[in-house]
C-alpha cells in the first residue's frame, strides 16, 4: 500500500483520469452487488454514524435550553438578558408615568366638562332656551275697571326676581328673560313683540314662600294692582311646568371681555 | 450495499430510539459527526481510487472521531471551546470538500 491514508493520496493526473475512472466505477458497482466481508465492518462503523447524527440532529432540533452551552456563553447570555431587562423596566416605568398623566388628563377634562355642562344648563334655564320645571307660585291678575298698569306689572317682576325667581313664563306663551320688555297696548299688554289680554298668569319658579311674601309687601304689587281695580289671586304650586321658551340670540355688539 | 444498509439501519434506530445526548458528551458530538463524515468521504474515495483498506478505514475512523473530541475538549478547557469547535469543523469541512471532489471526478468524469 503506497499511503496508508486513504485521504491523502495525490490528485490523479487529468491525462490518467479515463482509466482510473472506469476502474473506480466498476469497483463501486461491483460493491453494490457483490458484498464482501470487509463491508460487513464498514457497515457497522456507517450505522453508528448515522445512528449519531440523527441524534445530533434531533438533539438540535428539539433541544433549545442551555444544558450544553459553555460557561462563558451563559454568562454572556445572562448577562444580555439583564440588560434587555432593564430596558423593559425602564419602558414600563416610563409608559406608567404617561398613563398616569394621561389618566389625570382626562379626569381633569371629565370635570372641567361636567362644569361646563352644569353651567350651560343654568344658562339656558337663565336664558329661557329650555323648559323648565319646579317649585313655585301661580299669580292670577285679572283686570278690573280699566287696563293694569304697565309699571305694577314691571314692578311685580323686578319683586319676583329680587325674592328669587328663577324662570317666568306669562300666560304659557311668553319667557321673562333679563332683554324681556312689556309695553301697553291696546286691548292688553305687549310683552316682547306678543300681545296678551287679561287674565295674566304669571307662573314663576322659586321658592314659594319668598316670592308669595315679595308679592304681598305694604304697598306691594298685589296692592297695587288692587288699588288699581284688578283682581290678583296667588296660589302655591309644588311642581309647575313652565314650557314656553325663546329662540337663541346672538349678540351683535356685546362682547366678552 | 452492507455500506449502505449500515447507514439506513443507523438512521432508523436514532429515529426509532431517540436517545439523549449524555450532558457531557453534548459539546462533542457534532464533531465526532463531522469527523466520522470525513473518514467516511476518504475511504469512499480510497475505494474509487482501489486502495481502499477496511482496517485503515476503522482505524482513521475512530482515530478522526477521537482526536476532534480531544481537541474540542482541550479547547474547552482552555477557554476557546468555542473557537476551536469552529476550527476543526472549518479543517474538516476542507478535507471533506477536496474528497468530494475527488469522488465527483471518478463516478461523473467531471
Amino acid at each position: 500500500m503506497p499511503d496508508p491514508t486513504p485521504d491523502q493520496t495525490p490528485e490523479p493526473e487529468p491525462t490518467e483520469a479515463g482509466s482510473a475512472d472506469e476502474a473506480g466505477r466498476q469497483r463501486l458497482r461491483a460493491a453494490l452487488l457483490q458484498p464482501s466481508r470487509g463491508q460487513v465492518v464498514v457497515g457497522v462503523l456507517l450505522a453508528a454514524l448515522g445512528f449519531a447524527a440523527i441524534t445530533q440532529v434531533r438533539t438540535n432540533n428539539t433541544d433549545n435550553t442551555f444544558a450544553g452551552a459553555r460557561e462563558s456563553d451563559l454568562v454572556d447570555v445572562l448577562s444580555g438578558l439583564a440588560v434587555t431587562s432593564q430596558h423593559a423596566q425602564n419602558d414600563i416605568n416610563r409608559l406608567e408615568t404617561t398613563r398616569r398623566q394621561l389618566e389625570q388628563n382626562k379626569r381633569d377634562q371629565t370635570a372641567a366638562l361636567e362644569a361646563a355642562q352644569r353651567q350651560a344648563e343654568e344658562l339656558s334655564i337663565l336664558a329661557g332656551l329650555v323648559p323648565a320645571t319646579g317649585p313655585g307660585i301661580r299669580v292670577t291678575i285679572t283686570e278690573g275697571r280699566g287696563p293694569v298698569d304697565v309699571d305694577s306689572v314691571l314692578d311685580t317682576i323686578e319683586e319676583l326676581r329680587s325674592a328669587g325667581a328663577e324662570a317666568m313664563q306669562v300666560n304659557g306663551k311668553v319667557r321673562l328673560v333679563a332683554q324681556s320688555a312689556v309695553e301697553s297696548a291696546p286691548g292688553g299688554l305687549r310683552i316682547d313683540g306678543t300681545l296678551l289680554t287679561s287674565p295674566y298668569v304669571l307662573d314663576v319658579i322659586g321658592d314659594p314662600h319668598t316670592l308669595q311674601g315679595a308679592l304681598s309687601l305694604v304697598d306691594g304689587p298685589i296692592a297695587q294692582f288692587q288699588d288699581a281695580g284688578a283682581t290678583v289671586d296667588v296660589d302655591q304650586e309644588k311642581a309647575l311646568d313652565i314650557t314656553a321658551v325663546r329662540k337663541p340670540t346672538t349678540s351683535q355688539f356685546a362682547q366678552p371681555q | 450495499m452492507i455500506a449502505a444498509l449500515g447507514l439506513l439501519v443507523g438512521v432508523v434506530l436514532g429515529l426509532i430510539f431517540t436517545p439523549d445526548v449524555p450532558p457531557g458528551l453534548d459539546p462533542y458530538l457534532p464533531i465526532a459527526v463531522v469527523a466520522a463524515l470525513d473518514a467516511v468521504f476518504g475511504a469512499l474515495r480510497a475505494y474509487l481510487e482501489g486502495i481502499f483498506d477496511d482496517k485503515v478505514f476503522v482505524v482513521s475512523f475512530f482515530s478522526n472521531v477521537v482526536i476532534a473530541a480531544a481537541i474540542v475538549y482541550l479547547g474547552d478547557k482552555l477557554g476557546v471551546g468555542g473557537q476551536l469547535s469552529t476550527g476543526v469543523i472549518v479543517v474538516l469541512g476542507i478535507r471533506i470538500f477536496s474528497n468530494v471532489a475527488q469522488i465527483r471526478r471518478y463516478v461523473f468524469h467531471a
